[in-house]
């Protein structure tokens, strides 16, 4: 078709609601998760004194687009109240876009929620679908039936859950008796026993120890890996996102505020990571000349801070301090989100050209 | 989707919620046997305090003859149609007034996840048995009403008395989901639509002309409660209608039952739409 300014490759909103048949068939090229200027408008009340309210708006999410392609593994980050649990609410059916568009395998999540759901999985860290007061096995066979999941199809995902996620022993344990690490699993078992295509995880490693948490990220990589599973989650471990996710999206206030490789959310932040060394005695700060881009951040006695960007390699700082210092211990400190964030938030970081114009 | 039309779809949803409540229902029940003595003593709290309604009626015929004009198998008439009408919704209806508390601690999300429809799920949502000794006591009351009261049976009040009993039901239902709609909005409302179950049963259970005017135009225009049971057992027992009504009116209930039903699905489905969530 010849570009005569009419038929331009972005469509205009109006045009969307015409599209919906054909919509199935454009997925694989407009990706399977679609937004276009996502919003969601909270009015808050307050109150004022002893009668008076005051009415605020709040924009939780303030204009998102973004594509997600079937089998992408994406973390979506960002401080408390930055929108994230919203838009997960918002690709699920749950709440109600205030404007812009947003289907989920071509289907608008709001309207059709009930026939997305058999699609997705979902699993709030903080808030279980499992019975409380119910054996495990109980919730599981539930949702065999509510998902009507065949038999043969029911037992082979329920096995492969069992022997991965380590419930063998739960199964007729009641709910309301198991760990938090326990529960998860769980729970994130039952959100894949109708085999979905999506899996939604809000908070997926919330309160978990190592171990459990480990367990989750290895269950989560496999799932992903052989079954072209497509995963969206939120979290606040860093960790989270480097070990699963090949793609990591940061909102703040709403908006987003980075969309590319997790390397690339230390360059565009600026982080940096910190090299905590402690030395036989107090000395002067250390001084490297030769290693460009590291300072002293701190000395206490004779441990020291030092700060090197976070997208170097730590191994020749190292071998610098202990060729010119007497080094006893030293460990290396991640960047917390929050700091990446609160830095990128302040320099006023933009997302990368390619991403935002689909 | 394979047939899109709007009746085969609203076919297939009804049919959804159906087998969801009743997936959701077993569960509930094999949770509260969990805690059986509780269950035990719940059930017999909640058939005791049913028995009492009707043992109130009994005390006052032992003071005077006629209540309002009407003896007492007449009453009992009333008092049976209502609460067997209302026992019948509360047992598969009661828990939607619960859904405010989950409106306001964000555990609704929880069932908006499932390919399920949301409405059958609350009504479901820790599903009473207790509550069947409410239907109970109300039959066994409406029985005896039946077998001692003075009526004139022909075939309209044969089949009116069944209809009537469905077509309560399913207004004291609308009445149920549409106030349970209005908590999308006001999370602590349960009480205004308190007011107009469990205080529509109490009021239905007597003769119309003990009330004020207005309250029985309001029962009629405004919340058409009057059509439980009033209008069409009034008939039933060959009186007259209140208001100078007419008495084909009685034969309406079916008619305002469904209205009723349609106005309270269009509340809920704008109460789930306005569903805010909370922050996690």
């Amino acid at each position: 078709m010849a570009d005569t300014g009419e038929g331009r490759k972005g469509k205009p909103m109006e045009d969307m609601e015409d599209m919906e048949d054909i919509e199935d068939m454009e997925d694989a090229a407009d990706g399977f998760i679609a937004l276009d200027g996502l919003e969601k408008v909270f009015d808050v009340r307050r109150r004022v004194g002893a009668f008076r309210r005051e009415k605020r708006r709040v924009r939780a999410v303030d204009g998102i687009s973004f594509r997600v392609a079937r089998g992408e593994m994406v973390g979506y980050i960002g401080p408390n109240g930055a929108g994230k649990s919203t838009t997960i609410k918002m690709l699920t059916g749950i709440l109600t876009p205030s404007g812009g568009r947003v289907r989920v395998a071509g289907i608008d999540p709001s309207r059709e929620r009930a026939r997305l759901a058999s699609r997705i999985g979902v699993v709030f860290g903080q808030r279980t679908t499992l019975w409380w007061d119910l054996p495990l096995i109980d919730s599981y066979r539930l949702a065999q039936r509510m998902y009507r999941v065949p038999d043969a199809r029911y037992r082979a995902n329920l096995e492969r859950c069992v022997e991965l996620l380590d419930l063998g022993a739960l199964l007729d344990v009641p709910v309301r008796q198991l760990s938090l690490g326990q529960r998860m699993r769980g729970d994130i078992a039952a959100a894949l026993l109708h085999d979905p295509d999506v899996l939604y995880l809000d908070e997926p490693t919330i309160g978990l120890d190592v171990i459990s948490k480990a367990k989750v990220r290895e269950f989560l990589r496999d799932l992903n890996a052989e079954h072209g599973t497509t995963v969206l989650l939120t979290t606040h471990d860093l960790q989270d996102i480097e070990q699963l996710c090949g793609r990591v999206m940061v909102i703040d206030h709403g908006r987003l505020l980075y969309d590319g490789p997790p390397a690339g959310l230390h360059e565009v932040g600026g982080s940096e990571r910190t090299l905590v060394v402690d030395l036989e005695r107090e000395t002067a700060p250390i001084e490297l000349p030769d290693v460009p881009d590291v300072r002293v951040v701190r000395v206490e006695g004779p441990r020291q801070y030092l700060a090197f960007p976070a997208t170097g390699s730590a191994a020749p700082l190292v071998a610098r301090v202990a060729a010119a210092y007497p080094l006893v211990d030293l460990s290396v400190r991640e960047p917390d989100i929050e700091t990446v964030i609160a830095k990128m938030y302040v320099e006023g970081a933009t997302v990368p050209e390619d991403r935002t114009t689909v | 989707m394979a047939d899109g039309s709007p009746r085969a779809l609203a076919w297939r949803q009804l049919c959804d919620g159906v087998r969801a409540y009743r997936l959701i229902a077993v569960m509930g029940i094999r949770s509260q046997l969990t805690y059986r003595v509780s269950f035990a003593v719940t059930a017999f709290g909640n058939f005791a305090a049913t028995a009492f309604d009707f043992v109130t009626i009994l005390l006052m015929f032992t003071q005077v003859d006629a209540l309002g004009g009407f003896s007492l198998p007449e009453v009992a008439f009333l008092y049976g149609t209502s609460a067997t009408a209302f026992g019948l919704c509360d047992l598969v209806m009661g828990s939607v007034d619960r859904v405010g508390a989950r409106v306001r601690d964000g555990t609704l999300d929880v069932l908006l996840l499932r390919p399920a429809p949301v409405l059958a799920q609350v009504a479901a949502d820790r599903f009473s048995l207790r509550r069947v000794g409410r239907v109970v006591q109300g039959g066994a009351v409406l029985g005896y009403a039946l077998g001692a009261a003075d009526i004139d049976w022909d075939v309209a009040r044969v089949v009116l008395v069944p209809v009537m009993l469905v077509c309560g039901g399913l207004i004291f239902a609308a009445v149920f989901v549409a106030g349970a709609a209005f908590q999308f909005w006001a999370q602590d409302a349960a009480e205004v639509q308190s007011a107009f179950t469990y205080g529509g049963t109490a009021l239905l259970q007597y003769p119309p002309g003990l009330f004020a005017k207005d309250l029985v135009r309001g029962v009629v225009f405004v919340v058409p409660l009057a059509f439980v049971n009033w209008l069409p057992a009034l008939y039933v027992l060959g009186r007259p209608l209140p208001l100078g009504m007419p008495d084909w009116v009685g034969f309406l209930a079916p008619a305002v039952g469904a209205a009723c039903c349609a106005v309270a699905g269009l509340a809920w489905r704008k109460g789930v739409r306005a569903y805010r969530s909370t922050g996690s």
